[in-house]
């Protein structure tokens, strides 16, 4: 409702501006029209909420007909009773119902557009578009510390292959279902493993797991991704070793995760770090709504993520 | 026989290279003369360690790989150099519209061996081509001293002042002679420093202010005093009327 409102209000406001010579005339022109139009626009709504449930049943197409006809006929109406009532000149008839019958169709054609961008195939679309990426540095810097341990030590680099499938497997997974945090414990366990191989005694990571519930459902790939930028931010553009805590866990009726990583100033961290973040809270919002949270902290030159999301254990 | 320096951090990828040189080695004659970690140790070592070829990977903690090899370019015998990126569309792309040679991560033999015979036969990346590759300032300027790069970080530099061929540089403890022109320097370090003169840049962030000076014949002459350095600085009248503006905003 409010956004029709809104819509034909701004449509008038657009009018009287192309319409006048200036900001003052502009604003009379536009009280003018604003003060025809408000009563017929309320008693369109009106009469479309009355008949809603009759609307609801009709074929797209069809609806948009008879609500474009009913805009018509009440303008017409409501032009015709004007006339009787008021001494000062109106617009043309024709005029003004033509102009209703575009309003109309315009306004209707806005709010499909909306509706739209939030139906389930479009949303499950950005759900896929947000969630597989890899980053190619990660790829071919992993493929290549793979292929450095190939002939020295040929079982670490099976392993690591093993475990490279896994997570990419993991990256390309359907993005509706909701996985166990066990699994993305796992999912965890390995990257880390990858990146260990990698950056060898650059990379310290501290896991504090204990209390993490296993059978906590939450959304693919919200930890990794974190992780992820704490080694790529925090660690890897150092020259010094760097310390990374991960610490999940239960508390009541709800599951902590934090992610800490050294915090190195350098201006690109940010930026990067910044569209990850977006990324995961969208898509908590999309599964949690407002029962989730995520937050970020910079302080004693330590950079860390909290996530607090409801635990909902996996059914049994 | 062909000496070979190895730069990346990444521990794994230095000992895939070896191999991969070992691998071939009958193909083109090669040795490893040194490996580093970053970019301070490539300059530290690279100089004594005579090599001709640099296998140099950009993205190293510290300084990016395209700052060493401008630094390197100032060496009597600067080595080729070879870049090696896992992934960096922005590096290739610079790389390639400025015909400098680099290699994909995980590399093959057959690629390097290649590299290595198109770096033997060239010669060193000229200091323009590298400039303009560049997409970020330096954050060091340097100057080769007998087989040594001595490296002068941006933010202690007081004054830059053009003579004849050679840029002074000045610092709180030391002075240089750098072979660059004075317009680079200023386009590339924009904002950092302060042209007060035909001939002389100052950094912003030394000035300590000015004053009236000159005495003589002209009394509307003004000269920069900065921190750290006794001499005054005579400002161009050209320069003091937008000097003066720019000093005017700041904190």
């Amino acid at each position: 409702m409010a956004r029709v409102l809104i819509a034909v209000n701004a449509a008038a406001a657009v009018g009287a501006l192309f319409a006048a010579d200036n900001l003052a005339q502009a604003l009379d022109r536009f009280v003018a029209m604003a003060a025809f139009a408000e009563p017929l626009l309320l008693a369109v709504l009106v009469l479309l909420a009355l008949l809603s449930a009759l609307l609801q049943r009709m074929p797209y197409a069809a609806g948009f007909a008879f609500v474009v006809a009913a805009v018509v006929l009440l303008t017409a109406l409501y032009d015709v009773t004007l006339r009787t009532m008021v001494t000062e000149p109106l617009p043309d008839l024709w005029r003004t119902l033509v102009l209703a019958a575009i309003t109309a169709a315009a306004v209707l054609w806005l709010l499909r557009l909306v509706a739209k961008a939030y139906s389930p195939a479009l949303a499950e679309a950005r759900l896929q578009a947000l969630q597989a990426r890899i980053r190619p540095h990660f790829l071919f810097n992993s493929l290549n510390a793979v292929l450095a341990l190939i002939r020295r030590d040929p079982r670490r680099a099976e392993r690591a292959l093993e475990d490279l499938s896994e997570v990419f497997r993991t990256l390309m997974a359907e993005p509706r279902r909701f996985v166990r945090l066990a699994d993305e414990i796992a999912l965890l366990e390995r990257y880390a493993e990858i990146e260990q191989l990698r950056l060898g005694e650059r990379l310290r990571i501290t896991w504090e797991l204990d209390a993490a519930p296993s059978d906590a459902l939450l959304p693919p790939l919200v930890l990794q991704p974190l992780l992820e930028n704490a080694v790529f931010h925090g660690v890897e553009p150092g020259t010094a070793s760097g310390e990374v805590l991960v610490r999940i866990e239960r508390r009541g009726s709800r599951v902590l995760a934090r992610i800490e990583n050294p915090y190195l100033e350098a201006e690109h961290s940010r930026a990067g770090n910044r569209m990850a973040l977006d990324n995961i809270r969208e898509r908590l919002a999309l599964f949690f709504d407002a029962e989730a949270r995520i937050d970020t902290r910079a302080a004693d030159g330590r950079y860390r993520v909290e996530i607090e999301i409801p635990y909902r254990a996996a059914p049994a | 026989m062909i000496r070979v320096f190895i730069a990346d951090d990444e521990a794994p990828a230095r000992e895939r290279l070896k191999e991969l040189l070992q691998d071939v080695a009958a193909e083109v004659a090669n040795s490893v003369a040194g490996e580093a970690k970053n970019g301070l140790e490539v300059l530290e070592r690279l100089p004594e360690s005579r090599a001709q070829v640099l296998l140099l990977d950009i993205q190293m903690p510290g300084m990016g790989g395209l700052e060493v090899a401008r630094h390197l370019a100032l060496l009597p015998e600067a080595p080729t150099v070879v870049f090696v990126t896992a992934h960096d569309r922005h590096a290739v792309e610079a790389f390639e519209l400025n015909a400098l040679d680099y290699l994909l991560k995980p590399v093959r033999a057959a690629r390097l061996a290649a590299a290595l015979k198109k770096a033997a036969a060239g010669g060193a990346p000229g200091r323009e081509q590298l400039a303009k590759a560049a997409s970020a300032a330096r954050e060091y300027l340097s100057v080769a001293e007998r087989h040594r790069i001595v490296l002068v970080p941006v933010r202690d530099v007081l004054f830059l002042r053009a003579e004849q061929k050679y840029v002074t540089l000045r610092t709180r403890t030391q002075e240089h002679l750098l072979e660059e022109s004075l317009v680079a320097l200023e386009r590339e370090f924009a904002g950092r420093f302060v042209r007060i003169h035909r001939n002389c840049l100052v950094a912003r962030a030394a000035i300590r202010g000015f004053e009236r000076g000159g005495g003589g014949e002209d009394e509307s002459h003004w000269q920069v005093m900065l921190e750290g350095v006794s001499e005054r600085l005579p400002v161009s009248r050209r320069q003091w009327p937008a000097l003066r503006e720019l000093v005017a905003e700041k904190p």
